[in-house]
C-alpha cells in the first residue's frame, strides 16, 4: 500500500478495517469520535464483516462489547472523555470477565467545565480498572498500536481488555503521514480469535459473571495482577514480531537521548514528540537532557523506568491530568518506580495542557530549564495564569 | 396456550436446576423454569443484576445448564443484545449454522427504572433477544425498597406507611404498554400460576423474529408479606383483581388472554381491590377506616385502566 495523508482517525478506522472485528458497539456521546464514523463507511460498503450496533449508550456500548465478546466474537469500540466516564462502571466488570476486548481512547478533558479538548482525564480516571492501557505518539503509532492491541488483550496469558489511546484532536484530527500495512500482514498477524469458554458453545455451557463472596472476590482480583504480571513478556515478544512485518520496534518505555542525560521528563503521548523538539534544542546548547514515554501505562513499567532513571540529577514528570488536592496520576507512579534507584534522582511534577491548553517548545524548555536551576516546585503548574 | 401437554414439557432439559438459593416460595425460578420451557432451540441467557442473579449464581456454583451472563444492574438487555449481536456475525460469517435463541431476565427495578433505557434501545435496533422481567414491585434484592412498578399505597423500606404519608403515593408506571409504543413484534403480561398461557404467549415471543418482551408478576413473599407457600394464589389474585391483566400485544393488535379474557367476557367475576389488599402485609394499613378514600381512589384507577385496555382490545 501507498503511503496515506490521513488524520488519527481514519488511521485507527482503517486498522480496524483490516483487522476485521466482528461486533463494533458504539455511541457518539459528546465528544463523538470520527473512528466509528469512519468505521461504518467500511461496514456500509461490505468491506468488513461486522456486526454493527449503534446503541442508545456508552454505558450499553461497552455492554453491548462485553457481551458479545463473552459470546465468543472479537469486538472493538472507541470512546472519548464523557464517554468513558459513563462506561465506567462495566470497566472493571469487563476485565474481571476477562473479555479481550479492543477500545480506542481519544483522549479528552473530563467535564466539567464542559471542554472536548485533549488531556488525559478520562483515561487516567480510568487507570485502576484492570485495562491493559497503551499510548501513541503519532497517527502512525495510533494506527501500529491498534493492529498490535488484539495479539496483546488474547493472548492466552493476558485474556484482558485493552485501551489503544491517541490524544484527542492533536492525533485524531491532525493530517500526518501514514505507511499502512497490506491487508493480508494484517490478517496474518492478528490472526483468528480464539474465545476462551464462549456462550455460544452452547454444547460446553459456562456461566459468565457470577457473584463473588470474601471468599473468592479477591482471588479473582488476584488473577488480575497475574495477567498483568504475565503481560510484559507478551508485549514484548508481540512489538519483537510487529518489528519484523512493519519495521518499527516499540517499546514498554520509549527513550530519547536518555542515556548519557543528567535531567529527564517522563510524558505520556503526542507531547513526547514535541519534547523531543525541545531536547534537541537544549542538546544544541550543550545541556544534557532527555526524555522518555512509557508506550504501555498498564501493566506500569516500574522497573523499565528505573533502570532509565536512576542515577539522573532530576526527573519532570509530566501530566496531562490532576487528582485535586494531590498530585497528577503518573508523578506517585514514576516516584514509586524510583525508589528502587540506587541513586534516587530528585522528582518533580509539572501539570499541563488540561482542557487543550496549548504547550509550545519553549514551555518544554521552561520545565528542564527550572529542575536544573532548582526554581522548580514540587507541583508545577505549567502555563496557568492564575 | 402452551403447543405441548405439561406431560412433553416436563421431560424437556432441566435449564435451570434447582439447589438455587432463592427464598422458600419466591415465583421466579418457576417463572424462569416456564420460559425455559418454551423452547426447543439451543438458549443463551442474561441476567441483570438482581435477586435472581445473585440466587443462582454464587461463585464456585450455578444453577444454569445453558450459557449464561450476567454485567450489571442496568444493563440486561444491551448485555443479551451484545450476545444476540455476536451470534448474528458469527451466523453471517458460517462459524455457526444453528438456529438459536436470547433470552434476558431482570426484575422490575432493573427492568422499569435503571435498565428502562438499555431495554427500550436494544428494541428499537431489533435484536432477536427476549426480554423477560420478574415483576415483584419493588427492589427485593437490596431489602424492599420502593421502584417504578410498586403499586399505590404498598409500604416498603422507602416508602414507609406511616403516621402522615400512607405507603407510596405514586402509581405505578405501565411498562407494558410503553413497550407496546415502540410497535415491537410480540410483548405480552403472563402470571406464573397459569402456566399455559405463560408458555404459549413465550413460544411466541421466542418465534417472533425480533424483539420480544414478557412481562410477569412474581408475588415476593418477603416483600409483599404473606405465606411463602400462597404465591400462586396471589398471582392469581392480580389476574383476578384486575391488578394485572393478562393480554398480548402482537403485531399491533391487543388481546386479552385466559382469565382476563373470561373476566371482559362477563365469565369470571371481577374481583374487588380489597381482596387483593387483605391478601398482603404491605397493604395491611389500606384497610383502616381513615383510608377509605385511598382505596376508592385506588380501585378508580384499576377500573380506568382496564377500560381503556378493553377498548384498545377493541381496535
Amino acid at each position: 500500500m501507498k503511503d496515506l495523508a490521513i488524520n488519527g482517525d481514519s488511521a485507527v478506522a482503517l486498522a480496524w478495517k483490516q483487522v476485521n472485528p466482528d461486533v463494533c458497539a458504539a455511541y457518539p456521546i459528546t465528544p463523538q469520535t470520527i473512528i466509528v464514523e469512519r468505521f461504518s463507511d467500511y461496514v456500509a460498503d461490505g468491506e468488513v464483516d461486522t456486526e454493527f450496533v449503534c446503541v442508545e449508550s456508552e454505558h450499553s456500548a461497552l455492554t453491548v462489547c462485553t457481551g458479545s465478546c463473552s459470546a465468543g466474537a472479537r469486538t472493538f469500540t472507541a470512546t472519548s472523555s464523557q464517554g468513558l466516564a459513563y462506561m465506567w462502571e462495566m470497566l472493571p466488570i469487563t476485565s474481571a470477565m476477562r473479555t479481550p476486548l479492543v477500545m480506542a481512547v481519544a483522549n479528552r478533558a473530563i467535564s466539567g467545565p464542559i471542554n472536548i479538548n485533549n488531556d488525559h482525564g478520562d483515561v487516567m480516571s480510568a487507570r485502576d480498572t484492570g485495562w491493559l492501557q497503551i499510548f501513541a505518539e503519532n497517527v502512525q503509532e495510533a494506527y501500529d498500536i491498534s493492529i498490535i492491541a488484539p495479539r496483546l488483550a488474547e493472548h492466552p496469558d493476558v485474556q484482558l481488555p485493552i485501551m489503544t489511546n491517541l490524544d484527542g484532536f492533536i492525533l485524531t484530527h491532525a493530517i500526518e503521514r501514514l505507511t499502512p500495512l497490506e491487508d493480508s500482514v494484517v490478517k496474518e498477524f492478528v490472526g483468528e480469535f480464539k474465545p476462551f469458554m464462549p456462550l455460544l458453545d452452547y454444547k460446553n455451557p459456562v456461566s459468565h459473571g457470577l457473584m463473588d463472596g470474601p471468599d473468592f472476590y479477591y482471588e479473582h482480583k488476584y488473577q488480575l495482577v497475574q495477567a498483568m504480571e504475565a503481560a510484559v513478556k507478551v508485549i514484548e515478544d508481540v512489538f519483537e514480531e510487529f518489528a519484523k512485518i512493519s519495521g518499527r520496534k516499540y517499546n514498554m518505555v520509549e527513550e530519547y537521548m536518555c542515556d548519557d542525560a543528567e535531567y529527564v521528563a517522563v510524558v505520556l503521548g503526542s507531547a513526547f514528540g514535541t519534547m523531543k523538539v525541545a531536547v534537541d534544542s537544549l542538546r544544541a546548547k550543550g545541556l544534557k537532557v532527555g526524555v522518555c514515554m512509557p508506550r504501555i501505562f498498564r501493566p506500569w513499567p516500574a522497573d523499565k523506568l528505573a533502570k532509565i532513571l536512576d542515577g539522573k540529577k532530576a526527573v519532570a514528570v509530566m501530566d496531562k491530568h490532576l487528582s485535586v488536592g494531590a498530585y497528577g496520576p503518573m508523578y506517585p507512579e514514576v516516584a514509586s518506580a524510583m525508589i528502587s534507584c540506587e541513586k534516587i534522582p530528585k522528582a518533580y511534577n509539572f501539570i499541563y495542557g488540561l482542557g487543550g491548553k496549548d504547550v509550545k517548545v519553549a514551555d518544554y524548555e521552561s520545565v528542564f530549564e527550572s529542575i536544573m536551576n532548582g526554581t522548580a516546585k514540587t507541583v508545577n503548574y505549567l502555563g496557568v495564569e492564575e | 396456550m402452551s403447543s405441548k401437554p405439561i406431560k412433553d414439557l416436563i421431560k424437556g432439559d432441566v435449564k435451570l436446576t434447582s439447589g438455587h438459593r432463592l427464598c422458600a416460595g419466591c415465583p421466579e425460578s418457576i417463572i424462569a423454569r416456564q420460559v425455559l420451557m418454551s423452547t426447543d432451540k439451543p438458549i443463551v441467557a442474561a441476567s441483570a443484576t438482581g435477586c435472581f442473579e445473585v440466587s443462582t449464581t454464587i461463585f464456585p456454583y450455578t444453577a444454569w445448564n445453558i450459557p449464561w451472563v450476567h454485567t450489571a444492574f442496568g444493563n440486561g438487555a444491551a448485555t443479551g443484545a451484545g450476545v444476540e449481536a455476536a451470534y448474528q456475525s458469527l451466523k453471517r460469517q458460517g462459524k455457526i449454522t444453528e438456529e438459536m435463541r436470547f433470552v434476558a431476565f431482570g426484575g422490575d427495578g432493573a427492568t422499569y427504572d435503571i435498565g428502562f433505557q438499555a431495554l427500550s434501545g436494544m428494541i428499537e435496533r431489533g435484536h432477536q433477544l427476549m426480554y423477560v422481567c420478574f415483576n415483584n414491585e419493588a427492589y427485593m434484592n437490596t431489602g424492599i425498597q420502593r421502584s417504578g412498578a410498586t403499586g399505590f399505597g404498598a409500604s416498603t423500606t422507602t416508602s414507609p406507611a406511616g403516621h402522615v404519608v400512607p405507603g407510596k403515593t405514586e402509581f405505578p408506571k405501565d411498562l407494558t404498554m410503553i413497550i407496546a409504543a415502540h410497535d415491537l413484534p410480540y410483548a405480552a403480561q403472563v402470571s406464573p400460576h397459569n402456566w399455559r398461557d405463560l408458555i404459549g404467549k413465550c413460544e411466541k415471543g421466542f418465534e417472533c423474529g425480533g424483539p420480544a418482551f414478557i412481562n410477569a408478576i412474581s408475588p415476593c413473599p418477603r416483600g409483599w408479606r404473606f405465606n411463602s407457600e400462597d404465591g400462586m394464589k396471589i398471582a392469581k389474585l392480580a389476574v383476578e383483581t384486575c391488578v394485572w391483566p393478562l393480554y398480548e400485544f402482537e403485531n399491533g393488535k391487543y388481546t386479552l388472554t385466559a382469565e382476563s379474557k373470561r373476566i371482559a367476557e362477563g365469565t369470571l367475576e371481577k374481583k374487588p381491590i380489597t381482596e387483593w389488599f387483605k391478601a398482603q402485609g404491605r397493604y395491611k394499613h389500606l384497610l383502616s377506616e381513615d383510608n377509605a378514600e385511598l382505596v376508592a381512589k385506588i380501585q378508580a384507577e384499576i377500573d380506568r385502566k382496564w377500560n381503556r385496555l378493553l377498548a384498545l382490545t377493541k381496535l
